[in-house]
């Protein structure tokens, strides 16, 4: 894992190092912490201390798992190549539980206690929106590593998943090039990312691909009953049904319409909420044939992912799947040591400078290549995965590199 | 003023442990803890509102309301509702499409401001509401249960479903109330920070304060007449009924009394933790409150803030220390509360308290040799 700017930036701190040593022999390690660190935080001469926020416990820890088993591993695998501006990486932990307010609690006790000089963290959007006003307050910095809904540009936030159109768009005009789809039904939980997702396909279905949207339904978080969904959907009879179904309704949403007879035979069904994770629980057999859009797959075929799929096993388990938001997660300790590389400090404001630059790339991300943009969103592909029965999927398009666009105009 | 220092404060042991109470949150805590633990144990005493108000209505009134989040929900959201319209101003709004309303009425492709929402741009309406919609509320739903005689298990059932109805409907309504996010990033109070250290500290003090006084509120109530049909209505029911008095009425009171602290507890979170969310209204919160209220002593209303304190201590300290564990050990702590200390830590401090007031008076009689003849009579009274 190098980082292109990585080298240069290495030689100077070393250059920089030597003069110290030469110059103030006896105050040397002393005098570049106190240069990498102006603001106070917990920085020392060995050692930088991070914080990791995720639920371990509540009904989101099975999502969030995965994102903070990979924030680990590449915290660890930094480590072992050395840690950032030669100081290892101390992590501490907190729970946010699933608990919107517990995530504002604990960040703040990341920020105000532990001084903490980056936190890896959040998952759902109302925990990145209980947390945020805490960042901007205490001045902290979150890499947040869902796909979301956009609508939000924070100095004090790196979004390391897709917003809103870089998921959606090109996916759509796959599914209306390739399936010749002209009629889409809308469905999605009821909340602030499938609505302002399915606001974006709709608009972009009805102005730009001429198509037409037959339905458009939101059931409650958790929900398991998708009867009358079903039904519906089986009157307007729709090219495409398109799905932002979250978390454990999926169980209920797949199983219900394979036994509804509607599998990948007859129907084309989109979504933008299943990963490998979710595939876990629903069962491949359930949704086999059924395209996901996300910016990664587990089975995506380069050397990169190869060697990042295979440390994740080793780290955690032959058993653990990847999914897009992990993969997201797993970019935060290397977008951070880059833009802390970069800014030859660990001080936020000189970081976020630094990563507004928009020259921070990973050329070794799983995923193949990623540009941290100015506005804090990273340039990514979307995908198009086909779910076999053994819980991985084919990629069946991949797009461009896309900007992010967390305010797209004539979408909102 | 005899009255008041014998029965409302309880003589000298009640008004010991008031004090005791006291000093322990306006100048104990403010003295040890930094300004983050502080704001935290703020946070915690707002929770000991609903908990005060569960002693009144569960613990005399016999009436077990597991609804009582929908109250504090609904005291946060009237807060929230008029920081959040402060905090929308169109200079701070430019960047949606619509500015001048709240942001997430704006993703929800909102234009303008629900009529419902206009009156909270008044500060003074604001804290009207947050005393009279739960009161309102209450009495909607108490009339209609008490005067129907449901009460026991039917009232508990009756009251958890209606949490989750409000949680639904904030869930289901996000463009008007927030949704799932809940209302979020309130920054300013008239033009005052609230997120500063500085007004973490005022708001503890006016919570602590409240709270002292909602104390004494409930031992008036107690010790009056009415408490005295409330204990009798909580064990014979009918007969108080027999003798004449009307039973529905005075559960309706006592419902909506404890539906106005519960609220008072809910725009007080609002102010120092400086969002509210759904996560407050349903179920889960609801029954957290009654377990404060249960580890702290269902009898008392000191023993119910010890016991939302000590919970929310020991979810703060145990999480922090066993992020993967910490939920076996708040389980391991209320199975050792309910088996060890049936009647909380109230019950405890009934049980071996006179251990200490006696070592206290032993140093005492050490100390002072002759006691004052008044002191005398209380020790025979």
């Amino acid at each position: 894992m190098k980082l292109k700017q990585h080298a240069s930036k290495r030689t100077f701190m070393k250059n920089a190092a030597c003069a110290v040593v030469l110059g103030l022999f006896t105050m040397a390690s002393s005098q570049v912490t106190a240069e990498v660190n102006t603001t106070g935080l917990a920085v020392t001469d060995d050692t930088v201390t991070v914080g990791i926020l995720h639920s371990l416990t509540g009904t989101m820890a099975i999502s969030e798992t995965g994102a903070q088993e990979a924030e680990k591993l590449a915290i660890k695998q930094i480590n072992e190549m050395g840690g950032i501006l030669g100081r290892k990486i101390k992590i501490i932990q907190e729970d946010g539980a699933s608990d919107w307010p517990t995530f504002a609690e604990k960040s703040r006790k990341l920020l105000v206690k532990d001084k903490v000089a980056a936190v890896f963290g959040c998952w759902t959007s109302a925990s990145r929106k209980a947390a945020l006003p805490v960042f901007e307050k205490e001045n902290g910095l979150l890499y947040y590593p869902t796909f979301y809904e956009g609508l939000e540009q924070s100095k004090n936030v790196i979004y390391t998943g897709q917003e809103a159109t870089q998921q959606i768009i090109d996916g759509l005009n796959w599914v209306a090039k390739e399936k010749k789809a002209k009629t889409f039904y809308l469905i999605g939980s009821d909340y602030i990312w499938p609505r302002t997702s399915m606001k974006i396909a709709r608009k972009h279905i009805e102005n730009v691909l001429g198509g037409k949207v037959v339905g458009e339904e939101y059931k409650p978080l958790g929900n398991t009953q998708f009867g009358s969904v079903i039904n519906k959907i089986r009157l307007k009879k729709p090219d495409v049904i398109y799905a932002a179904v979250v978390g454990g309704s999926n169980v209920a949403w797949f199983k219900q319409l394979k036994a509804a007879g509607i599998t990948s035979k007859k129907q084309t069904l989109l979504t933008i909420s299943v990963t490998e994770d979710e595939v876990l629980g629903i069962g491949g057999e359930n949704l086999e044939g059924f395209y996901s859009i996300m910016k990664y797959f587990q089975s995506q075929d380069n050397p990169n992912n190869k060697a990042f799929v295979k440390a994740f096993k080793e780290m955690w388990g032959e058993d653990s799947v990847i999914g897009d938001v992990t993969q997201a997660a797993y970019l935060g300790p290397w977008l951070w040591k880059a833009a802390v590389e970069k800014a030859g400090s660990f001080d936020i404001d000189k970081v976020v400078a630094a990563s507004e630059k928009g020259d921070i790339e990973l050329t070794t991300a799983p995923e193949g290549y990623v540009k941290l943009h100015p506005n804090h969103h990273l340039w990514s592909k979307a995908r198009v995965g086909r779910w076999n029965k053994d819980g991985q999927a084919t990629v069946v398009y991949t797009s461009e590199l896309i900007e992010p666009d967390p305010f797209p105009k004539g979408y909102q | 003023m005899n009255y008041f220092y014998e029965k409302v404060m309880g003589g000298k042991s009640g008004l010991t442990g008031f004090i005791i109470l006291a000093v322990v949150i306006l100048v104990a805590f403010p003295l040890f803890l930094d300004i983050f633990r502080l704001n935290l144990v703020g946070k915690y005493l707002t929770y000991a509102f609903p908990a005060v108000s569960l002693v009144l209505l569960w613990g005399y009134g016999g009436i077990l309301s597991l609804g009582q989040g929908v109250f504090f929900g609904l005291g946060g959201y009237a807060m929230a509702m008029f920081l959040k319209l402060e905090a929308s101003s169109p200079e701070n709004t430019a960047i949606q499409s619509t500015p001048g309303i709240p942001d997430f009425m704006d993703w929800n492709q909102l234009t303008e401001l629900p009529w419902f929402w206009v009156p909270f741009e008044s500060f003074t309406f604001t804290l009207l509401a947050v005393i009279i919609v739960p009161a309102i509320f209450a009495y909607i739903i108490g009339a209609a249960m008490f005067k129907r005689r449901v009460g026991g298990v039917y009232f508990a059932i009756i009251t958890q479903v209606i949490a989750v109805i409000l949680t639904v409907l904030i869930v289901g309504q996000q463009g008007y109330i927030g949704g799932i996010n809940g209302i979020t990033d309130l920054r300013t109070l008239h033009g005052w920070d609230i997120t500063t250290d500085n007004a973490k500290v005022i708001f503890y003090y006016i919570c602590c304060l409240l709270l002292l006084s909602i104390v004494i509120v409930g031992r008036l109530i107690l010790t009056s007449k009415f408490g005295s049909l409330l204990l009798a209505m909580r064990d014979k029911e009918d007969r108080v009924r027999f003798s004449g008095y009307d039973v529905s009425h005075f559960k309706i009171f006592i419902f909506c009394v404890a539906s106005i602290f519960s609220a008072i507890g809910g725009a007080l979170f609002t102010l120092q933790v400086g969002f509210m969310s759904p996560s407050f209204v349903g179920i889960v919160p609801s029954i957290e409150m009654v377990i404060f209220c249960a580890v702290g002593g269902r009898m008392s209303l000191i023993g119910a803030i010890y016991g939302a304190l000590l919970i929310n201590f020991g979810k703060t300290a145990f999480s922090e220390t066993f992020p993967q564990l910490w939920l076996f050990l708040m389980g391991g702590l209320f199975i050792a509360v309910v088996m060890f200390f049936p009647n909380g830590l109230a019950g405890i401090w009934n049980t071996y308290g006179h251990y200490i007031t006696d070592r206290l008076k032993q140093l005492k009689t050490v100390f002072v040799m002759k006691p004052s003849p008044q002191e005398a009579k209380q020790d025979l009274g």
